[in-house]
């Protein structure tokens, strides 16, 4: 799917005449105004952007108008004659498009059919898609021999069924047209078969010496089978040394068990145990958070179900940059990155007071510093400190000190073996071999996978030394920055496409499991390294079941039939990293100082795009981060005091200057940031990312060094005064009224309430708005006999990770816009995430509110269509009839929650061969002129009932299950019968927390919410 | 001064007024006919193919049952095109030099698929599913018409969607026991000629229609013809 740009010079213009009117209208936002509102406003406020409270008047034109970019589209100039004209010929043209006879098609059988292929009918296959070496158990749905759809595995532990945005996306990835295809050798095609010449005879030019000029560089490595083909080259090469890299590495976590315990473990976590949990800058929730986030978001959200007798936890975050895991939280600190350190000093000292030179926590944060500690020690044995990976070691240690002190290990977290093949430090690892390489020892360089050339650390001027080794091998899935510095580039096989294995975040193992043949001859990393090897040629599928065999030797039960067992479960059952009993050492660190006064940066990973990896990947591309609500590109995250000092508003290009490195970006003001701290947002400024991932952002590797990978002190940010146009979703499809934060409240689109407050009235979010009653309506009732399909989303449980939004798109054939046209509103994706703000700018708590298509009983979009293409079923469901729809955009413009979708232009790619094999066949690809909705995935519910039906029996509960709801880790979208008055949905409907969006318009919506509930500590609750 | 217009000029206009509403009529008339018509949906149109396979041959002379062929017709949406192996299971012994059999031996021979043309062809966004079809008791000859007597397949039924529709408001018009379903020389009850069903004669389609429907538990046409049911 390309990024449509706009091709016609006249387009490009009126691109620039929008900037130039941003431009002009660019008026300092008037925050001080803001805060007075806010501080005025009696209860909770809740308000979308910065340009919302300010009463933008650009604010005002958005919510005027369902499409307000739609009018400057209108071509100028045209008079009423030409209208006519067009409107003439347009109707004449679609009549005679409706009476084209239909072409005769083809059908083509197999010459002989597989065995286990039923045309029509799906096969799953359960495997693992790898993120940094980490498997993230997925099951994949193929039609006819073609993977379509990533889905949870449910008996994984590390899944439980969720799939997040990432491992969805990979289908994508895999029909990607922009994959290097081609074996290269200096930019021409050659064979395989001279590749493996040219290694065996680097190779036996190294025999004599050991294999001292002979590198590997390979990123994170878990997988068992990887590593032993390594460890087998390094013993026939024993000089030869192998080096892992990659950008986002686990560093500081393991220097961090080595000072507390003097040995690497990795630390797994049971958050349905804790009570009380302490987060340092740890991310939880996010797929770019710890390794084990899906588990992690099942069990937190456990407690928050609000369920009798299932205590609820309470969740305290100290982080800079506003993540899905801090905006959850009961209470959150904003705080320099730099500056934690101090803060989990203090907390140590008070919480066991030895070995811990700390400066003091200033002032104002003396109060919740020690509500924090109260808490953590009420809560003996069932709280729980955790630290991001972005901290430095000592934090690490520091929290291993206190788990123990406070008793924590054993039940909300264990002590595990590593997970990782070889867990080195990374950064230190790449500086060894960028040494080597500058000293001239390095022959030969082979590059497993990975972009080092792109994302190293500035310091280290990798690219520039690669130009020193002799010959430079890159195995890598696309022709990038580092590829284009290496003599060789092999094409590596997608992980849909080859046999590998990997271990899960608690260390169980997973065979990876083709789908598919390499669609572009792809090369695993196991048939790469099997050229180094004493058997060249041997194929992925030997190397790995080879493995497992000589592991399996003597054991008694029968090798066969377990390995299909493993692959047919996903995982093999009992192989998870055996718990390690650690002996805490006496901690001795140096007394803990404030980081350098200034302004500090903190280096993220992109919660979409990842390192960079997935640059090219337009579903992840045009994916709105969960906070920031930014596509397609990345900006420099700028809290509202430093923004409002600097007098910089979203959009103004600054310079960020560290240590003589430079880089430009577009600002982009994110309420919550730290005061002193900037975020500078991995994944962009790629030269060759293919044709959706250069060009575009800043590459924040241009400032990252190895002595500061994360947080750096003392960096320098001016304003350039240009300014840049961002593709931001966040005042897109509002649904309140207007622009006022006062009707914001009216309108209550999100309701929550303190636990207290719950317990003492738990109807509240019922009370704030009144139903009109049920036969409120001039209209006819329906009657709803059989199934009665309805929806509960819990916001509650909702965690903002956009695995649902995923979800939607791959399963519903959802197409992909382009920056231009995410600008102009014309984003297509069904199900969006509203992310409402409460409270201070500078500490606002987030609610995300998924919005589907509410299939409302009284739907005012049925109402208006003149063709009927949106009707009601027997179900209740609003049905969009595609071939009917001729595109009036009535329906569109009477529905309150905006969430119908109108193909502008023709979106869906009906060209690219490889993404042909990408559609879902049970539904419609979409043309243009078409609106598209949500329909609670029909497809799934029809395929439910023809099974049942054959059977003469009811759908069973949680038979059918909508794309999101599987998706969701949080188990927060519920689907089923509303009928059946057993279902988990019509339980979850009877909640007293659940509530109707915008209810008051007697739409009857059949999606309803289930209000938020928060658990302060009543200690920090007190204001003053 | 002269009349401009001579005095039919009346007639004339007046005709054309009111024969230009018929004219219309006969238009839409006309349009409507046309797009019903075998031109318009290919009903009754033998399409070329690689082999000139029969049914009439196959299903009629032979007795060969329909899932030998289509095998997934009860298990899938789609029925299922036989591949190439399927021929060659006869067609190794049967006839192994016939010239027309050619392409088949060529596709076997060298792995490359047959490209049949598609005769009963539905537009992209109707999604048909045979396997419920088939188990409410919708005989095949109800869609595809007397495949066992077709030298050369072809469309029997106009497949647009009001001849779906005429079947989805009351199916009790078509339906027919399970066990005839593949029967392709079923005849409706009739006094003559008395069906038997779930232990009661009937002499009236619409009768046992209705027993049938009961029987399959099969939706309400208020259900049936909702338009997801077809459409997603």
């Amino acid at each position: 799917m390309m990024e449509r740009e706009s091709a016609k010079p006249g387009c490009k213009e009126h691109a620039a005449k929008l900037v130039n009117i941003a431009k002009k209208t660019a008026r300092k936002l008037d925050l001080a105004a803001i805060r007075e509102k806010l501080s005025k406003a009696t209860g909770p406020t809740y308000w979308r952007s910065l340009e919302e409270l300010a009463e933008e008047p650009g604010f005002d034109d958005v919510m005027h108008r369902e499409f307000p970019r739609l009018a400057s589209e209108w071509p100028e100039g045209c008079s009423r004659r030409d209208f006519l004209r067009l409107a003439g010929a347009s109707l004449a043209l679609a009549g005679l498009a409706g009476c084209t006879k239909q072409p005769l098609e083809p059908i083509v059988p197999y010459v002989v059919q597989p065995e286990r292929i039923v045309l029509g009918q799906p096969l799953y296959f359960a495997t693992a898609f790898p993120v940094s070496g980490i498997a993230r158990p997925i099951i994949v749905k193929s039609m006819e021999g073609r993977p379509i759809k990533v889905e949870g595995n449910p008996q994984h532990g590390a899944s439980l069924g969720a799939a997040d945005a990432h491992s969805q996306a990979a289908v994508l990835g895999l029909y990607d047209p922009d994959r290097s295809q081609t074996i290269g050798y200096n930019g021409t095609v050659r064979p395989w078969g001279t590749l493996q010449a040219n290694i065996r005879a680097a190779l036996s030019q190294q025999q004599a010496s050991g294999g001292a000029g002979l590198r590997f560089l390979t990123e994170t490595v878990t997988s068992p089978t990887l590593a032993g083909q390594i460890a087998a080259v390094l013993k026939q090469f024993p000089n030869a040394k192998w080096h892992q890299y990659e950008p986002v590495n686990r560093d500081n976590v393991k220097a961090g068990a080595q000072i507390a315990f003097g040995q690497a473990v990795d630390t797994t976590y049971h958050l349905d145990k804790a009570d009380v949990i302490l987060s340092l800058e740890a991310d939880l929730f996010a797929p770019t958070g710890l390794p084990g986030f899906q588990r992690y978001t099942r069990d937190f959200t456990l407690r928050r179900k609000m369920k009798p007798g299932v205590a609820m936890n309470r969740l305290y975050v100290v982080e800079s940059t506003p993540s899905l895991t801090g905006v959850k939280a009961d209470h959150r600190l904003p705080m320099r990155s730099s500056d934690i350190h101090t803060f989990a000093g203090s907390a140590a000292v008070r919480i066991f007071m030895a070995g811990v030179r700390t400066v003091g926590a200033p002032p104002d944060q003396q109060r919740w510093l020690s509500a924090v500690v109260n808490d953590l020690k009420q809560h003996r044995g069932t709280s729980l400190v955790v630290v991001g990976d972005q901290q430095p070691a000592e934090v690490h240690a520091l929290a291993h000190a206190m788990n123990q002190a406070i008793e924590n290990v054993g039940t909300t977290l264990t002590y595990v073996d590593p997970v990782e093949a070889n867990p080195v430090d990374q950064t230190a690892s790449l500086k060894d071999l960028v040494a080597d390489m500058d000293a001239g020892k390095v022959q030969v360089l082979a590059i497993v996978g990975g972009n080092p050339a792109y994302n190293a650390p500035a310091d280290l001027g990798f690219a520039d030394k690669l130009s020193k080794v002799g010959l430079r091998i890159h195995l890598g899935m696309y022709e990038d920055e580092t590829s284009a510095l290496c003599q060789w580039h092999v094409p590596e096989a997608h992980p849909l496409e080859t046999w590998s294995d990997a271990r899960a975040y608690d260390g169980t193992v997973s065979i990876i499991q083709p789908l598919i043949a390499p669609l572009f001859n792809g090369r695993s990393a196991h048939e790469f390294m099997a050229v180094f090897s004493q058997q060249p040629e041997q194929s992925s599928y030997d190397v790995v079941r080879g493995y497992w065999r000589s592991q399996f030797e003597g054991r008694p039960e029968d090798f066969e039939s377990t390995w299909r067992k493993w692959l047919h479960d996903g995982f093999m059952a009992g192989s998870e990293s055996k718990p390690r009993t650690v002996a805490a050492r006496t901690l001795n660190l140096p007394a803990l100082e404030r980081g350098a006064q200034g302004t500090e940066v903190v280096f993220q990973p992109d919660p979409s795009v990842y390192d960079g990896r997935w640059a090219n990947n337009a579903w992840l591309q045009e994916l709105p981060k969960p906070l920031t609500k930014l596509t397609w590109d990345n900006a420099v995250l700028v809290g509202p005091a430093l923004s409002e000092r600097m007098n910089l508003r979203t959009g103004n290009v600054v310079e960020v200057e560290h240590r003589r490195r430079k880089l430009r970006g577009p600002v982009l003001v994110a309420p919550g940031q730290a005061e002193d701290s900037i975020t500078l947002v991995m994944g962009y400024g790629r030269t060759r990312g293919g044709n959706n991932g250069s060009k575009r952002g800043y590459s924040a590797f241009q400032l990252r060094t190895s002595d500061a990978p994360w947080i750096a002190g003392g960096v320098k940010m001016t304003p350039t005064g240009e300014d840049y146009p961002l593709a931001l979703t966040q005042n897109h499809q509002v649904i309140d009224h207007k622009t006022a934060i006062e009707e914001t409240i009216k309108r209550a689109p999100v309701r929550e309430a303190t636990l207290a407050e719950f317990i003492a009235n738990p109807r509240f979010a019922q009370e704030m708005k009144e139903e009109p009653a049920y036969d409120e309506t001039l209209y006819p009732k329906y009657e709803y006999n059989g199934y009665k399909w309805g929806m509960a989303i819990d916001l509650n449980s909702c965690v903002g990770c956009n695995a649902c939004l995923v979800a939607c798109q791959a399963e519903n054939n959802i197409p992909v816009v382009g920056k231009d046209q995410v600008r102009r509103e014309r984003h297509m994706n069904w199900l969006r995430l509203d992310a409402y703000n409460e409270g201070d700018l500078a500490n606002p708590r987030t609610l995300f509110q998924p919005v589907p298509c509410m299939q409302c009983e009284n739907a005012p979009c049925e109402l208006v269509c003149p063709v009927a293409a949106t009707v009601h079923s027997s179900e209740g469901l609003n049905d969009m009839v595609y071939n009917r729809c001729v595109g009036t955009r009535y329906c569109s413009n009477n529905c309150p929650y905006k969430v119908r979708r109108f193909n502008f232009l023709l979106f869906s790619d009906w060209n690219t061969p490889t993404l042909k094999l990408l559609h879902n066949p049970d539904v419609t690809v979409r043309s243009r002129g078409v609106m598209e909705k949500c329909t609670y995935c029909i497809q799934r519910i029809t395929r439910a009932r023809i099974e049942s039906e054959k059977e003469q029996r009811k759908i069973r509960d949680q038979e059918v299950q909508t794309a999101c709801q599987q998706a969701c880790p949080a188990e927060a979208i519920i689907f089923g019968d509303l009928n059946d008055k057993d279902s988990k949905v019509a339980r979850l409907k009877a909640d007293p927390r659940n509530y109707g969006l915008l209810a008051e318009l007697n739409t009857r919506p059949r999606t309803t919410y289930l209000a938020a509930v928060r658990n302060p500590n009543p200690e920090l609750e007190k204001k003053g | 001064m002269s009349q401009i217009f001579h005095r039919s000029t009346n007639t004339i206009s007046r005709v054309t007024i009111y024969g230009f509403v018929f004219l219309l009529a006969a238009l839409g008339w006309a349009l409507a006919t046309w797009q019903r018509s075998g031109w318009f949906n290919r009903m009754g149109e033998a399409e070329e193919q690689p082999v000139p396979f029969s049914h009439a041959h196959h299903a009629g002379g032979l007795g060969i049952d329909c899932r030998y062929c289509h095998t997934s017709v009860e298990t899938s949406s789609f029925a299922g095109i036989p591949p190439t192996k399927t021929c060659m299971n006869c067609h190794s012994e049967l006839w192994t030099n016939a010239p027309m059999l050619e392409p088949v031996r060529h596709s076997y021979r060298t792995g490359q698929s047959l490209a049949w043309t598609r005769v009963n062809d539905l537009p992209d966004f109707v999604y048909f599913s045979h396997d419920i079809h088939i188990a409410k008791g919708v005989g095949c000859d109800e869609c595809h018409g007397p495949v066992d007597r077709m030298p050369l397949m072809f469309q029997a039924k106009s497949l647009q969607m009001e001849w779906c529709l005429d079947c989805h408001r009351a199916p009790d018009k078509y339906l027919r026991p399970r066990d005839q379903v593949f029967n392709m020389r079923w005849q409706r009850p009739s006094s003559d000629h008395p069906v038997t069903f779930a232990g009661a004669s009937y002499t009236e389609q619409q009768t046992m229609g209705r027993a049938l429907i009961k029987q399959y538990e099969i939706r309400s046409p208020r259900d049936l013809t909702s338009c997801n049911t077809c459409h997603r």
